[in-house]
């Protein structure tokens, strides 16, 4: 049972781990800023999530588990909007000063 | 050992990256990045309580604090560097790296073991009624420094209401609130300032027993209004309203009537006696979390810049 609880996290925190490196690669490679945008949320949101269910296997507790999700939902919410933000300001041809 | 070395090298890349940005707005991100560093940093030292507070206030509150005032320089012209002259640049080189080289140099003649007190703070502890070692040290064993720190952020607030020019003095700080039209920013303050009230709540309940506290909390705290404030919800208040004088001078006034209190309960000033130490800690904590949190969030909205409708 430990094991396979383990080898789980191992599994699902390897897998955020790679849609991290796969949102950061996007984002220093794609030309414009829309572009960039959307891989960072890959990393957000997919990313953090994949490594949240990682961790669930490994918390000793409800109450544990539950702040995780929280934790998640919570940058799930903040990603989203900051992402809406920057990318109407980059429609709207860059920030105003 | 691998992650340490990575976490040192990113930690000064970030910073050196922070002093060579010529755009404010990279510095000041670049310094936010840094402080979520150093708070990782200090995780890895097994300081948590110190973490929390770093990325609370060192990253997050000073990094608003500072994106307000790149924003003001940027609309008053001035850029970053073409300023100061190359001369003075140098002597802040020599006079940084001179200091860095002397910490380098005192680092051989440390004691070894360091000398502690956690031993003694850990003995003593059930005379406080908390449970974290931290808050004991904040709250009791040194007291009479956090009560100092709390009123020094009150000589802060102080200073920079006094650069509004006399007949502002008493009006209502710059609105920061954009206007939002699609209602964005508004939707995502009226979902998660509820939620961050509660986390910033629970952050300084928790503090007598886990890592937390109440610069912590309220630092929170302030960032929920000025959440709400960015987007438009709420406006600041006029700095010469009666409660939000109270509600800035409640911390500190409570703080020191029962640290003088102390002199006729318990024998000296700030002292606690053991029967009901945490009652009276607690009752300090919760006026000082509110007087901070307002603090925070009047430094972060700035001086007064427009007159009070009254």
């Amino acid at each position: 049972m430990r094991f396979a609880l383990d080898a789980l996290t191992i599994f699902a925190v390897a897998a955020g781990a790679f849609f991290f490196l796969a949102g950061t690669v996007g984002l220093l490679r794609f030309p414009d800023a829309l572009s960039r945008v959307h891989a960072l949320t890959k990393a957000d949101n997919l990313g953090l999530g994949l490594i949240v269910v990682g961790l669930l296997f490994q918390t000793e507790g409800l109450l544990a588990a539950l702040k995780l999700v929280a934790v998640w939902l919570l940058a799930l919410l903040a990603g989203a909007a900051v992402t809406q933000l920057i990318a109407r300001t980059a429609q709207a041809g860059g920030p105003r000063v | 050992m691998a992650f340490d070395t990575v976490l040192a090298v990113s930690v000064l890349g970030v910073a050196a990256w922070t002093i060579v940005a010529r755009d404010m707005f990279a510095a000041v991100v670049g310094f936010i990045a840094f402080g979520l560093l150093v708070a990782l940093v200090w995780l890895r030292l097994a300081a948590p309580d110190v973490a929390l507070t770093e990325a609370a206030l060192g990253s997050g509150l000073t990094g608003g604090l500072l994106f307000g005032v790149s924003t003001r320089l940027g609309r008053a012209g001035t850029t970053m560097a073409g300023e100061t002259s190359g001369a003075l640049r140098l002597a802040a080189v020599l006079v940084c790296a001179l200091i860095a080289a002397g910490l380098v140099a005192l680092l051989p003649l440390l004691p070894e073991p360091a000398p502690t007190l956690a031993t003694l703070a850990a003995a003593n502890i059930t005379t406080t009624g908390l449970q974290n070692p931290v808050t004991a040290v904040l709250m009791a064993y040194r007291a009479i420094d956090t009560l100092l720190e709390v009123v020094v952020l009150l000589l802060v607030l102080l200073g920079m209401w006094s650069l509004a020019p006399d007949h502002l003095w008493s009006g209502l700080p710059r609105r920061s609130g954009l206007s939002d039209p699609d209602g964005l920013l508004t939707f995502v303050a009226q979902l998660l300032v509820p939620v961050g009230i509660l986390v910033g709540i629970h952050i300084f309940w928790i503090g007598s027993v886990t890592p937390g506290g109440e610069f912590q909390g309220a630092t929170i705290l302030a960032a929920m209004w000025i959440l709400a404030s960015v987007a438009g919800l709420v406006d600041a208040p006029a700095t010469n309203r009666r409660w939000l004088r109270l509600l800035l001078v409640a911390g500190p006034a409570v703080f020191l009537a029962i640290g003088l209190a102390g002199f006729a309960i318990a024998g000296s000033f700030l002292a606690y006696p053991a029967s009901y130490a945490k009652l009276l800690i607690l009752t300090i904590e919760i006026p000082v979390t509110l007087s901070i949190a307002a603090m925070l969030a009047l430094l972060v909205a700035g001086p007064p810049e427009r007159e009070s409708q009254r």
